[in-house]
C-alpha cells in the first residue's frame, strides 16, 4: 500500500517542477496548433500561394492578357485547362494572375483599413470628451451606410481617369490602387470600435498612471503600452478581414467598378461570365468562383482559430 | 424607457446628420457630370446649358446646394431624377415594395431553415451531421452572393431548360409584374440565393448559443425533474437560445433593403437595390442619395428598434 502511494507521489514531483512556464505567445500558439480546422486553413491558404506563385513564374501576364478571338468561349481542354473567356483569353492563366491581383488588393486594403482603426478607436478613447463623440458619430455614421453602397459610391467618386503605374516591373492598372484605398476606407469602422472599447478599459489600470507619472508622452504611451496590448483583437480582425476585402474586390470587381480589364482579378472575370452563362458557358463561372470561395473560407478558418487562441478565457484543448 | 428612447432618438438624429452630409459630399462629386447628356447636343447653345444648370441648382455653392436639399428632403421632396425626369420619392416607392417583398421571404426563410439546422447539429454535438452541417455552414459563409446567384441560374434556368426540363425564370424575359403567380415565380431563384448565402451564418448562431443554454443549470434541473427531453428543448432552451436571433435579424434586415444590388442585378428583380446601382452607374445624383438617404434612416431606426425589442423581451436586460 505505502509503496504505492510513495511512486505516485514521485511522479507527480518529478513531472511538476521541470515545465517552465510558458510565455503568452507559446500559449496561443499551442492553442492555435490545437485548432484542427485552423490548421487546415493554414495548409490550403499555402498551397494557393504556392500555385499563385509558382504559376506566375511559369506563365507570364502577357499570356494571360493575350486575346485569341479564334478560341473564343471554348470549353476546357488539352491547351485551355479551364477553357477560355468571351475574347480567348486563357482562364487558367487568369486565375493565377487575377489571384496575384485579388491577394494583392486584400491584403493592401486591410492594412489600411487596420491603420485607420486602430488610430481612430484608439484616438477616440484615449482623448475622450468632444474627440470621441465626433469621432464615434462618425464611425456610426459610417457603420449605417451599407458597405455595398459606400464602395459604389466611392468607386465612382474615385475611379474616373487613372493612370497605369507600374511598381516592381510590373504594370498595373491604376483602377488597382483605387480599389485597395475604396475597400479600406469603407471597413474600419468595426475594429474602431473593439479598438476604442480595449483601450477604454485599459487606460484605468495602474501601469498606465505609472507611465505617465514618470513623464511618458502621449505618443509613447500610445503606441507602446496602449496599442500592444490590444494586439490580439487587432491580429484577429486582421485576418477576419482580409476575408473580407478579398471579397469586396469581388462584388466592386463583379459590378464593373473595380479592377479594369486587361488587368484579371478574380471579381472581374465573372462580370464577363454573369452575360454569358445564359449561354451555358460555366467554365467561365465555375473557376473563379470556386478559388475566391476556398481563399476566403481558409482565410475565415484561419481568423476563427486565432480569436479562439487569443482569448485567454479558452482553454479548450489545453 | 420612454427616455431612454428620446435619449437615443435625439443621438441618432446626429448621426443622420452625418450620414446626410456625407452622402451628399460623396454623391456631389461622385457622380459624373449631370450636364454631360448634353454635351453633343446640336439644339443646345451654351447660354441654354447655362440656363439649365442654373435651373437645376448646380451653379450655387456646395453648402446652399446641401442645405436647400436637405430642406426639401426633410419635406418629403428628394428631387427630380436628372434622367428619367421623375420625382425620385415616387421612384423609390415604385421600387421598395419589390425590395421589402423579397427581403422579407428571404429572412423568414433563412430563419426557419436555420433554427432547424442549428437545433439539430447542438442536439446532436460532433455527430457525422453536426460535422456536415458545420462544414456547410462555413463554406456557406465564405461564398460571394454572386457565386450561388449565378450557379442557381446556370443550373436552374438554363441546364434544366437545356435537358427539356420544368425551368426557372431568369427575370431576363419580360413578365407581368401584377400576376402573383409569375411574381413567385420570378423570386425562387433569387430567394434561394441569397438563402443559400445567409443560413450558414444564422445557423452556426442558433447552434453555439443554444449549445451555450443547454449547458445551464436551470436546464439540468429541468432534466431532473424528469422532464422529457422534448419538453426541455423546446420549452425551455430555445426560448433563451432564440434571444439573441432578435438582435441578428433586426439588425439585418435594413442591410438586405439595400444589400440586394448584387441579386437583383443578377436576376433583374425590380427593386430598390438594382435602381440604385443602375442610376449610380449614371451618375445620377439625386436618386443616388435618395436611396443612400431612405436605407440609411432605416438602418438607425432599426437599430433603436431592435435594441428596445430586445430589452423587451430579455428582462435581463435593463434600459441604461
Amino acid at each position: 500500500m505505502t509503496t504505492d502511494i510513495v511512486s505516485l507521489d514521485n511522479t507527480i514531483l518529478k513531472h511538476e517542477p521541470v515545465e517552465k512556464p510558458m510565455t503568452p505567445g507559446q500559449l496561443i500558439w499551442r492553442r492555435f496548433r490545437k485548432h484542427r480546422m485552423a490548421v487546415l486553413g493554414i495548409i490550403g491558404f499555402g498551397l494557393l500561394l504556392l500555385f499563385i506563385i509558382i504559376g506566375s513564374v511559369l506563365i507570364s501576364e502577357k499570356d494571360a492578357n493575350e486575346v485569341d478571338l479564334q478560341a473564343r468561349l471554348s470549353p476546357p481542354s488539352a491547351i485551355h485547362w479551364m477553357g477560355t473567356d468571351s475574347t480567348g483569353r486563357d482562364i487558367f492563366a487568369r486565375i493565377i494572375h487575377g489571384g496575384q491581383i485579388s491577394l494583392i488588393v486584400g491584403t493592401l486594403a486591410v492594412l489600411l483599413s487596420v491603420g485607420l482603426g486602430t488610430t481612430i478607436g484608439g484616438l477616440a478613447a484615449y482623448y475622450g470628451g468632444w474627440v470621441d463623440s465626433i469621432l464615434m458619430r462618425f464611425t456610426e455614421a459610417m457603420l449605417s451606410i451599407p458597405s455595398l453602397f459606400l464602395l459604389i459610391v466611392l468607386g465612382k467618386l474615385f475611379g474616373r481617369d487613372v493612370d497605369t503605374f507600374t511598381i516592381f516591373g510590373s504594370t498595373f492598372s491604376g483602377s488597382v490602387a483605387i480599389v485597395i484605398l475604396v475597400i479600406g476606407i469603407t471597413s474600419w469602422m468595426f475594429l474602431a470600435r473593439i479598438v476604442r472599447a480595449n483601450v477604454l478599459s485599459l487606460k484605468e489600470m495602474d501601469y498606465i498612471s505609472v507611465a505617465k507619472s514618470l513623464g511618458s508622452s502621449d505618443m509613447r504611451i500610445f503606441f507602446r503600452h496602449l496599442i500592444p496590448n490590444t494586439m490580439g483583437a487587432i491580429i484577429v480582425s486582421t485576418t477576419l478581414g482580409l476575408a473580407g476585402a478579398i471579397l469586396s474586390e469581388a462584388y466592386v470587381s463583379f459590378l464593373g467598378l473595380g479592377v479594369q480589364p486587361p488587368t484579371a482579378s478574380w471579381g472581374n472575370m465573372l462580370t464577363s461570365a454573369q452575360s454569358f452563362i445564359q449561354k451555358g458557358s460555366w467554365w467561365m463561372w465555375v473557376f473563379p468562383s470556386v478559388f475566391i470561395v476556398f481563399t476566403i473560407l481558409c482565410v475565415n478558418l484561419i481568423g476563427d482559430g486565432l480569436r479562439d487562441a487569443f482569448d485567454p478565457r479558452s482553454s479548450r484543448h489545453l | 424607457m420612454w427616455t431612454y428612447i428620446a435619449r437615443r432618438a435625439i443621438q441618432a438624429s446626429f448621426t443622420l446628420l452625418i450620414i446626410t452630409v456625407l452622402c451628399f459630399i460623396l454623391t456631389r462629386f461622385g457622380s459624373a457630370d449631370p450636364m454631360a447628356q448634353y454635351a453633343n447636343n446640336p439644339n443646345m447653345s451654351a447660354a441654354d446649358k447655362e440656363a439649365l444648370r442654373e435651373r437645376l441648382g448646380l451653379n450655387a455653392p456646395l453648402p446652399v446646394q446641401y442645405f436647400k436639399w436637405l430642406g426639401l428632403a426633410l419635406q418629403g421632396d428628394l428631387g427630380i431624377s436628372f434622367f428619367s425626369k421623375q420625382p425620385v420619392g415616387e421612384m423609390i416607392a415604385q421600387r421598395l415594395p419589390n425590395t421589402v417583398i423579397l427581403m422579407f421571404t428571404t429572412e423568414i426563410v433563412t430563419v426557419s431553415i436555420a433554427l432547424l439546422l442549428g437545433i439539430i447539429s447542438a442536439v446532436k454535438q460532433y455527430s457525422a451531421t453536426d460535422n456536415v452541417i458545420t462544414a456547410f455552414s462555413f463554406i456557406g459563409f465564405s461564398m460571394p452572393i454572386f457565386f450561388s446567384a449565378l450557379g442557381l441560374m446556370l443550373i436552374f434556368a438554363v441546364k434544366f431548360k437545356e435537358w427539356g426540363l420544368p425551368y426557372m425564370p431568369t427575370g431576363a424575359d419580360v413578365w407581368d409584374k401584377k400576376d402573383p403567380l409569375e411574381y413567385i415565380q420570378h423570386m425562387v431563384l433569387p430567394v434561394s440565393a441569397l438563402v443559400i448565402v445567409q443560413v450558414a451564418g444564422y445557423a452556426r448562431f442558433v447552434r453555439s448559443s443554444l449549445l451555450e443554454v443547454l449547458g445551464l443549470d436551470y436546464i439540468r434541473t429541468a432534466r431532473a425533474k424528469g422532464l422529457t427531453s422534448r419538453v426541455v428543448l423546446f420549452k425551455h432552451a430555445l426560448r433563451n437560445a432564440a434571444l439573441p436571433l432578435v438582435t441578428i435579424v433586426g439588425l439585418d434586415i435594413p442591410f438586405l433593403l439595400g444589400g440586394a444590388i448584387v441579386t437583383e442585378s443578377v436576376f433583374a428583380w425590380p427593386g430598390m437595390g438594382r435602381l440604385f446601382w443602375e442610376y449610380a452607374q449614371r451618375g445620377d445624383f439625386p436618386v443616388v442619395l435618395g436611396v443612400l438617404l431612405i436605407i440609411s434612416t432605416a438602418v438607425v431606426i432599426f437599430t433603436i428598434i431592435t435594441d428596445v425589442l430586445y430589452t423587451l423581451v430579455d428582462p435581463r436586460i435593463q434600459f441604461t
